[in-house]
């Protein structure tokens, strides 16, 4: 925890170099984990990609607490308007195997701290860092790519199918789906 | 779905507005179109409506009940796009113009060319990001010609304008923000030398509204929100609503919670139409936001209903509400088609719409007065509608409650019928209606608001409804207020429908069918398989060697199609707003598409 402490400090001073508002001290949502993680299992030359990860990401997705706050947070932060309960609306389905941006933890973190280019908004200084990582978590439980007992076991609201918990266990397949962008003539 | 409580519904609309004293004289004229929408047949489609009046309807003859068995594929042509296409093929001249969805390509097609070659296409480039806060995958409902130009709107929320000649951008107007939600996927309608159009956004918190634009130059010549201040709706000393529940200062901000109408919807995304002689344009108010009702006690004026307004300035001249504090996100958007009626004896000029909430209206435009409302879907959540006060009852008993589910709620939420027009057949003066049959459970929930998310809080679920199918097809007789026949479908009807003067009527099914019916007696005609669902909008035209063509768009999606066209996962109910669960056989049907198919005989 301490190492990470330390690198999401460094990183705050780092990044407060390049910012005009100075009181990032105060608010805490500015701060953020650093990990090392690859789209694709590609590199250029030898050895896969190089990754790095301090171990987070398992605290996350392997603690029934958070991966519950995380169901809270989902639907308070509106992730739910725009993905369902994990099988998709104006955003793609998050409860299958098929993740366009990466379907690890990591991978995941990045995806609602930066948004991405068909419609997902940033979420950078909105959701203090925690926050985004239980949210991270939480989705990883939707495809129940977290231990059986850590997944959610039902849900207060209309039930929209099987608990997280109830799912089989599932695997995660990158790049499955082809953004509509890439669908475009010219 | 106890038959015996939808017949205790029917029986109490009955009650509510007694037989119209006509059924039992000499049956009058039937219902037709106004002579401005009765122009000898130019054989082109320019704009999506046909008309003014909306009737969709061609004085073409070629292809009729006894031909139409002969329909063959004269071309095909690719829009590139996999997502939804609800776009109306358009021909002006010897140019055939499609558009596509997002990212709204539009293309020209020669057709005094065989095969129709590509002539030219525009691309608009409009913001990748828009596709996230578009509520119900990435359509449009097509372009419009006026003055030797296509106009559309884009998905991040422009309107163009392009030379129809040459595809050169004339020019192109910024009218919303996707960071808060605005995006645009109406048909625009130019009235003179201006250009209609409005926002699409209702479960995002946009505040509605719609806008009048310089054909020449594109700028905004007036624009009047559908919520907030009178001065803001463009409501003055010429607002004459028919109904009291209408009239008093202010109403679009006093039927709110304290600033509750900045984020109140009331948007306008579908059918816009026109009548010269009157000189007032129509057009529909989107869903209250959120759809959770109990976040804004009052009628939510002006969402839900209808205004007639001055094209030339937007003022207000009156104003129907069909779901006053509208509890199921029935936004009041579908067609609005103008015809001439005989009503108690007396000719009237009428606008005739068949909305969400399940009705079928009958409104004379003149004045906004609901002559009828008649029921053409099974109906649990309502109980009729009052003709002297022009409200409709809902069913307390389905009222939604917070945090709780309440179950068999009939219509649905994209109601008895979404955007997809129906067709009026000057010949037959009958209409052809497409639409759904299906029920659903709702949970109401607190919402958000978080600008650029959406903002609805609840939680929905939909099924078939009575019968077990979830499309139906119906020719409705407009003054005996019933249908004359129904098919059944086994998907929800997504597509529009044509009528032509050879009685044979079209439509598409989400399964892929393009079929043609008899205008008379429903019977099935001709029907050919597509490549992907229809939910486009039919066009039938003359060709330059003389011949008469249909043309229409396959490519499934929209709210209906969003679980093919969007990969969504059908073990979530809850996907696409509850639409996934009852079309969860979908991706098991029919793949995702974007082809334009046009017919002819041989
Ligand atoms: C305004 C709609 C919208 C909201 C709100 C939204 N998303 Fe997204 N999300 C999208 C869209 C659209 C994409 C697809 C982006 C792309 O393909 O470039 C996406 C992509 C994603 C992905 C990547 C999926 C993959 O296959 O790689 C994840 C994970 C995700 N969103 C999680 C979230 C979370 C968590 C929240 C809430 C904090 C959230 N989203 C809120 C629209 C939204």
């Amino acid at each position: 925890m301490r190492t990470v402490l330390i690198l999401s400090l460094a990183a705050v001073v780092l990044a407060a170099c390049e910012r005009e508002d100075r009181d990032y001290r105060s608010n805490p949502v500015t701060a953020e984990t650093n990990e090392k993680i690859a789209l694709v299992p590609l590199s250029a030359g030898p050895g896969g990609p190089t990754e790095q990860r301090s171990g987070l990401g398992k605290d996350y997705e392997e603690n029934a607490y958070h991966i519950s706050q995380g169901q809270r947070l989902y639907t308070w932060f509106n992730c739910n308007g725009c993905h369902a309960n994990g099988g998709g609306d104006s955003g793609p389905a998050l409860m299958d195997d098929r993740w366009i941006y990466g379907g690890q933890i990591e991978n995941i973190v990045q995806t609602i701290r930066e948004g991405r280019p068909n419609g997902m908004p940033s979420f950078r200084g909105k959701i203090p860092d925690d926050q985004i990582w239980q949210i991270a978590a939480y989705i990883r439980s939707m495809g129940r790519n977290v231990p059986k007992p850590a997944a959610p076991s039902r849900k207060d609201d209309m039930s929209p199918g099987p608990a997280e918990q109830r799912r089989p266990p599932g695997e995660v397949i990158d790049g499955g789906q082809i953004p509509p962008s890439a669908q475009m003539p010219q | 779905m106890g038959g015996v409580r939808l017949a205790l519904v029917l029986a109490l609309s009955l009650i509510l507005q007694p037989a119209s004293p006509i059924l039992a004289q000499s049956t009058p004229p039937q219902p037709a179109a106004p002579s401005f929408a009765a122009t000898p047949e130019d054989g082109q489609w320019t704009i999506p409506q046909k008309n003014y009046a909306s009737t969709r309807y061609s004085d073409l003859s070629e292809i009729n009940t006894e031909t139409v068995k002969n329909l063959q594929v004269a071309f095909t042509f690719s829009t590139g796009v996999n997502k939804g296409q609800e776009s109306a093929p358009l021909v002006v001249g010897g140019t055939m113009y499609v558009l596509s969805p997002y990212p709204n390509i539009l293309y020209a097609l020669d057709l005094t060319q065989p095969g129709a070659p590509m002539k030219w296409q525009y691309n608009p480039k409009p913001a990748a990001a828009a596709q996230g806060v578009a509520c119900c995958d990435l359509v449009n409902r097509g372009p419009t010609f006026a003055n030797g130009r296509i106009v559309f709107t884009t998905l991040d929320a422009h309107v163009v304008a392009v030379n129809a000649e040459t595809g050169e951008e004339v020019w192109k107007t910024k009218l919303g923000d996707i960071n808060r939600g605005e995006t645009m996927t109406m048909a625009p309608l130019v009235v003179k030398d201006k250009v209609i159009v409005g926002i699409s956004g209702g479960e995002y918190g946009v505040r509605g509204w719609i806008q009048a634009l310089d054909i020449n130059s594109g700028q905004s010549v007036w624009k009047a929100y559908n919520t907030g201040p009178d001065q803001d709706v463009k409501i003055g000393p010429t607002f004459k609503p028919f109904y009291d529940s209408d009239k008093g200062k202010d109403l679009g901000v006093t039927t709110w919670p304290a600033d509750a109408w900045q984020q109140g919807g009331g948007t306008v995304w579908g059918w816009l139409s026109y009548d010269p002689d009157l000189n007032l344009l129509y057009h529909g108010t989107g869903n209250p936001g959120p759809w959770n009702p109990n976040q804004r006690p009052g009628d939510n004026k002006w969402t839900a209903g209808i205004f007639a307004r001055d094209p030339d300035t937007g003022e207000a001249r009156w104003f129907y509400q069909t779901a006053p504090h509208d509890l199921h996100d029935w936004d009041n958007i579908n067609e609005l088609i103008l015809l001439d009626m005989e009503w108690d004896g007396k000719p009237r000029k009428v606008l005739v719409h068949p909305g969400r909430t399940g009705f079928l209206y009958i409104i004379d435009r003149t004045t906004g007065e609901v002559l009828s409302a008649k029921p053409f879907h099974a109906l649990t959540a309502v109980t009729g509608v009052d003709l002297k006060t022009g409200r409709i009852a809902y069913n307390s008993e389905k009222e939604p409650v917070n945090n709780r589910v309440v179950r068999d709620i009939c219509p649905t939420a994209p109601g008895a019928k979404d955007w997809n027009p129906s067709a009026f057949s000057h010949k037959t003066g009958l209409l052809y209606i497409p639409h759904m049959n299906m029920c659903m459970d709702w949970e109401s929930v607190e919402p958000n608001y978080i600008a650029g998310t959406p903002y609805v809080g609840a939680e929905v679920r939909m099924y078939p409804g009575p019968g077990g199918h979830m499309g139906e097809f119906s020719a409705w007789d407009l003054q005996a207020g019933k249908e004359l026949w129904t098919i059944n479908e086994r998907f929800p009807l997504w597509s529009g429908a044509l009528a032509t003067a050879g009685d044979v009527v079209f439509y598409g099914t989400m399964e892929g069918w393009f079929k043609a019916v008899h205008a008379r007696t429903g019977e099935v005609l001709w029907q050919f398989k597509v490549d992907s669902g229809i939910i486009g909008q039919p066009t039938t035209y003359r060709g330059p060697d003389g011949k008469q063509y249909v043309a229409i768009l396959s490519g499934v999606g929209g709210w209906a199609g969003a679980i093919v066209s969007g990969d969504l996962d059908p073990r979530d109910s809850s996907a696409a707003k509850g639409f996934v669960n009852a079309v969860r056989d979908l991706k098991n049907v029919t793949t995702k598409g974007g082809t334009l198919y046009v017919f002819k005989l041989p």
